[in-house]
């Protein structure tokens, strides 16, 4: 137990991270911290996609001096971190940064047009 | 020329969204024609595709950038995915002439750039998520259209914007579990391209990693589509959005999303995985069942004719997960028929409730009284779309609930049967309603006030004849998909459907 925990705790804290954003996003009243629940939400799964590229003892993917040499360079996978997740990962903070700008014009939509962003109080006045 | 319409067909789109927001600081008469020239060029490619699959029996394959999978982006076309191209490009071009019109009403014109650059993007969107072979990628497009949809529905009536925030934080939460299940597959395989992963996933069947990441997939694209749990953001989203957001994205968004799951459950997985090894097909189907009554029930409490088509959607994808629970070949033709002629249906369903409201000005189906007296044709394309929804050959509707049916029987789930049989019968009971007011309630007194706007052009039914066209033709799609759905059937669905 203890083990696992010591070796795997990125996963531990992306789980952490990934709850808190959800009970955010279900349980607040106020749209902005259901905003900020869904960013935890977002970062949660970034910051998972990023550890799983890093590995102990190895550096940056970038090869010195082998330039113009191509395939006849041995290279050991293990010595460099795997560079992938983080390149998917620079797509999905791109993604995250267009879906807080759109949330955030929507609170500001919102709150021009009913003069708070508390949940309840907004379903209120739709009924009326 | 033809090997690179699969990138065209994504890329036309895109581009031209852009040409339709710098044409229309300059002038906004030009964005129309834009947008009509980029998706007729999308029918083209999406055409010319599906005639090269057909007569070539073999899937195109495309490499961005040069690329070779599985270090690169590929894009994938093979008989499922070129048949729902077509779908697509055609209805959304009918919906784009369509929408014209009703946008003069619905939408301030100092916002008809925005609002077109956002349909394009949408539609570039659906067309990359179909096209592709990469689950990553799919992601991306995924979120693209997720994000136009989000946009473009906050332009709806009052409401709308607190609706599309809702839709956000749902749509996040499914990207973002879709996201994570193609993590858990990249960390176990190493790979994304799914063609790539297929022979890979087999060898770690028993691994609990996998398992999870399905889960994640599933439940992620669930969102998306709508299915019974996970609908909730639906009606209010698609109700309140303008009339031609829901005509465009009531049929397509949804079912381009059935038919990603359809990929993952049997493409990138071993269809074996989720019909043998884990009971995943047992449990969508009752979760189908579940939906599709309570959907039934739903729509026939609404007086909201467009809330009422919300739920008959989500009905709908109940039918099409009932077709992946039975997992044999006729439940699956069902599936893939039902997703096609189910955008139809709902296209046409769709466009007559905003040409009601165009007319009208109301969308309370109780303020539809007689109203073929001064709407004939539109009342006519109703019936088609309702009796196609309800399953009344010769209409499409008809022939993939049949297979469907048939499906259900021999994979031996009698209660899926009886959920089929009973749902027609709801549904039928929700359209006769409408019908029966729309002909034969007598008019009231206090008939609804006419909208006050200055009709232009030729008018038919009181809708411009740029309305009615494109609905007439829909019309006559459904028609044609039932009588030649045969045809379709042995051409394109049979070498779509796995073997299993």
């Amino acid at each position: 137990m203890i083990d696992t925990l010591s070796t795997h705790y990125n996963y531990w804290v992306f789980a952490f991270l990934l709850v808190v954003g959800l009970y955010s996003m279900m349980a607040k009243n106020n749209l902005m911290k259901k905003l900020i629940g869904m960013n935890i939400f977002q970062w949660a799964i970034i910051l998972y996609f990023i550890s799983i590229g890093a590995k102990r003892g190895a550096q940056i993917p970038i090869v010195a001096g082998a330039h113009g040499q191509g395939e006849e360079l041995a290279i050991h996978a293990a010595e460099y971190i795997n560079p992938l997740p983080h390149v998917l990962m620079l797509t999905a903070i791109v993604v995250g940064v267009a879906t807080t700008g759109i949330s955030l014009a929507l609170l500001i939509a919102i709150y021009k047009k009913y003069d708070t962003i508390e949940e309840d109080e907004i379903i209120q006045r739709l009924q009326q | 020329m033809i090997e690179q319409f699969p990138a065209l067909i994504v890329v036309t789109p895109l581009i031209f969204a852009f040409l339709v927001t710098m044409a229309g600081l300059w002038n906004r008469k030009l964005c129309f024609p834009l947008v009509l020239i980029a998706l007729s060029a999308s029918v083209v490619f999406a055409g010319g595709m599906l005639a090269v699959v057909i007569s070539g029996d073999k899937p195109i394959h495309y490499y961005l950038g040069g690329w070779a999978p599985p270090w690169g982006i590929e894009y994938v076309i093979d008989h499922l995915n070129a048949l729902i191209l077509v779908s697509v490009a055609v209805i959304s071009l009918l919906v784009a002439v369509y929408a014209q019109k009703t946008l003069e009403q619905e939408i301030h014109e100092s916002k008809l750039p925005q609002f077109y650059t956002l349909f394009l993007l949408q539609i570039t969107g659906l067309f990359g998520i179909t096209a592709t072979g990469d689950m990553f990628n799919l992601y991306v497009l995924l979120e693209i259209a997720s994000f136009s949809a989000y946009a473009i529905i906050a332009m709806g009536e009052r409401g709308a914007d607190f609706a599309a925030f809702r839709y956000v934080l749902f749509g996040t939460i499914g990207a973002c579990a879709y996201l994570l299940g193609t993590g858990y597959l990249y960390i176990i395989t190493g790979s994304l391209n799914m063609a790539d992963l297929t022979p890979l996933l087999p060898h770690l069947f028993y691994s609990k990693a996998l398992l999870v990441g399905f889960a994640f997939l599933i439940v992620g694209i669930g969102i998306k589509m709508g299915i019974f749990p996970l609908h909730i953001w639906l009606p209010d989203a698609y109700t309140l959005a303008p009339s031609a957001v829901s005509a465009l994205l009531a049929p397509l968004f949804t079912k381009v999303g059935a038919y990603v799951i359809i990929r993952i459950m049997f493409t990138v997985f071993d269809p074996s995985f989720a019909i043998k090894l884990y009971p995943v097909t047992d449990v969508l189907g009752w979760l189908a069942a579940i939906g599709i009554l309570f959907a039934c029930v739903m729509a026939l409490a609404q007086s909201d004719f467009k809330r009422m088509l919300c739920y008959v959607i989500v009905a709908e994808m109940g039918y099409i997960l009932i077709g992946l629970a039975s997992a044999n070949r006729f439940g699956l033709t069902g599936a893939i028929l039902h997703i096609v002629n189910d955008m139809f249906m709902m296209a046409c369903l769709f466009t007559v409730a905003g040409a009601i409201f165009y007319q009208t000005g109301t969308r309370n189906i109780y303020q539809f009284r007689y109203l073929h007296r001064t709407m004939p044709i539109i009342s006519a394309l109703f019936i088609v779309g309702a009796l196609s929804v309800v399953g009344i050959p010769p209409l499409c509707g008809f022939f993939s609930k049949w297979y469907l049916i048939l499906g259900a029987i021999q994979a031996k789930q009698w209660g899926l049967v009886v959920v089929m049989l009973l749902s027609s019968l709801l549904m039928a009971i929700l359209f006769f309603r409408v019908i029966e007011i729309v002909y034969f309630a007598p008019p009231t007194d206090q008939r609804h006030a006419h909208h006050k706007h200055g009709k232009t052009g030729i008018v038919m039914d009181n809708v411009p004849l740029s309305m009615v066209i494109p609905m007439v033709l829909i019309g006559i799609g459904i028609i044609l998909l039932g009588i030649f759905s045969g045809v379709i059937i042995k051409h394109v669905i049979a070498f779509a459907i796995p073997s299993m």
